[in-house]
């Protein structure tokens, strides 16, 4: 009896109408607190004392990197439960996250060799943290390939699923190995972001930036949901129905 | 339900009475000594992915400098992205063959664990091209100007590293096998979880170059491949079985 919300999951007619509904949930929310962000990490916030205004750009850079691997473990646990319980609903969940989680790698590289500019003097340092998230692109990359590899779509959702299954076991081993890796080659690089001590007129726009970038993430998540299901169930007599074709 | 399969045949003709159930190991030990058998009948198979070996360290002296002097400071990433691009070159003969005519459909219907067979399968593919070219980096070495007291670790670090990419490798291969001309998008899939290898690997070399004591990385490499040995044949076998429906 409890479990009905958990099965009706599975149905991809329900979820394409509570996807619709829960939509604005998310996005207006998310727009409020990212506006509330910027107000308050680009006005509002002090210049940093070594730093300048060019640490501004962590209000973009932190939040994406956050997103870049939360949207990679989103999309190994949805394919694990597609794998597991067969349900072709987390495997379009799976198809829906892994471009969105590609373009916050790709900001957070972007934002990243910006700052680089200012702080290093150059667009690319290798620099622990950034290659690590250069890797997870590649990973992201890989993932998007293989799913585009395959003409029949089941085939296709199961074996990237187990890609990225093995990819999340393999991310923190790359992360650690490059963090090692950096720490025989060059002496300790610049800190940035996650200072111990950040006043709060600095740390409480981070935050607003940190939630709403994820809300945002799950409201793009829903839409292209939506958008993934109706092509799966293309078919299928609800969507006819649906699209009032 | 195994009844006429390969792998029957196979075990009949090793000797086994047709309802003897034979362990796992003397199964793996058949399918080790199947395709050893059936790599030297195509001993150019073997030698391709070596001679690729040799070529691409011979680029870099004619790309860069003949000086050993100099060679001798970037050789630890000569021989080490050589070794990876022609163990990517070999995990084109891992699997390929057996599907195609239909032999790794048989194994997955004998009835025996895939992981087992694809394990052996495995060990296989690393006797034949892991373990060659762990031998010919010494000597790729020595033209790169590297002393001789470093060849052991060169050596065992190859060794130990090419275990790890071989099972990274077999999911790779197995990932892909329902793909045609898979080459890019494999090494889209292998080459950053190969990293951590490349990083711990070169490291090891470089220490041995310097003659510096190089037990940590190697002791990381052999973490790596006993963590690759404990996971990768299941999610191998789980591709495969993708692959196979």
């Amino acid at each position: 009896m409890a479990w009905t919300w958990f099965h009706r999951l599975a149905s991809p007619p329900h979820i394409y109408r509570t996807a619709a509904r829960l939509t604005p949930w998310f996005a207006w929310p998310a727009a409020l607190l990212i506006v509330a962000g910027l107000i308050g990490g680009l006005w509002l916030a002090p210049p940093d004392y070594q730093q300048g205004d060019a640490y501004r750009i962590m209000y973009v850079h932190a939040p994406s990197a956050w997103l870049s691997l939360l949207v990679y473990t989103i999309m190994a646990v949805a394919g694990g439960i597609g794998l597991i319980w067969r349900m072709k609903v987390a495997h379009a969940v799976a198809a829906a996250a892994a471009p969105i989680g590609a373009s916050f790698t790709l900001a957070t590289l972007v934002t990243g060799s910006l700052w680089g500019k200012p702080m290093w003097g150059t667009y690319w340092q290798w620099d622990p943290r950034l290659t690590s998230e250069l890797l997870l692109f590649f990973l992201y990359l890989g993932y998007m390939g293989l799913r585009s590899a395959f003409e029949d779509l089941q085939r296709a959702d199961r074996a990237s699923a187990v890609l990225a299954v093995v990819g999340v076991i393999n991310v923190p081993i790359i992360h650690y190995s490059v963090v090692w890796w950096n720490s025989l080659h060059q002496g300790p690089s610049v800190m940035y972001l996650g200072k111990p001590t950040m006043p709060p007129s600095m740390l409480v726009p981070l935050l607003l930036m940190f939630l709403g970038f994820t809300l945002f993430f799950a409201a793009v998540l829903l839409v292209r949901l939506r958008g993934e299901v109706l092509l799966r169930e293309r078919s299928a007599h609800w969507v006819l129905e649906e699209v009032g074709a | 339900m195994a009844e006429g399969t390969i792998l029957e045949a196979g075990l009949a003709g090793a000797g086994f009475a047709r309802d003897s159930h034979p362990s796992a190991w003397s199964v793996a030990r058949l399918m080790l000594e199947r395709d050893l058998r059936l790599a030297f009948r195509k001993a150019s198979q073997l030698v391709q992915p070596l001679a690729f070996f040799a070529m691409v360290t011979t680029l870099f002296p004619l790309a860069i400098t003949p000086e050993l002097s100099r060679l001798r400071h970037i050789a630890s990433g000569v021989l080490w992205a050589a070794a990876l691009l022609s163990s990517l070159l070999a995990l084109e003969f891992l699997f390929r063959d057996d599907a195609q005519d239909g032999t790794l459909e048989q194994y997955a219907l004998s009835g025996r664990a895939l992981t087992g067979l694809l394990s052996a399968k495995t060990a296989a593919h690393w006797l034949l091209t892991g373990l060659p070219l762990a031998l010919m980096a010494p000597l790729a070495a020595v033209a790169l100007g590297v002393p001789s007291h470093a060849l052991p670790g060169i050596l065992a670090s190859v060794t130990l590293g090419t275990v790890t990419l071989s099972l990274l490798g077999a999911v790779g291969a197995a990932l892909t096998l329902g793909v045609r001309r898979a080459g890019a998008l494999l090494s889209l899939l292998t080459l950053p979880l190969a990293i951590p290898v490349l990083i711990f690997g070169a490291h090891a070399t470089q220490l041995a170059i310097r003659g510096e004591p190089y037990g940590a990385p190697l002791t990381l490499l052999a973490a790596l491949a006993v963590f690759g040995m404990t996971l990768a044949p299941l999610a191998a076998a789980a591709a495969v079985r993708i692959n196979l429906e």
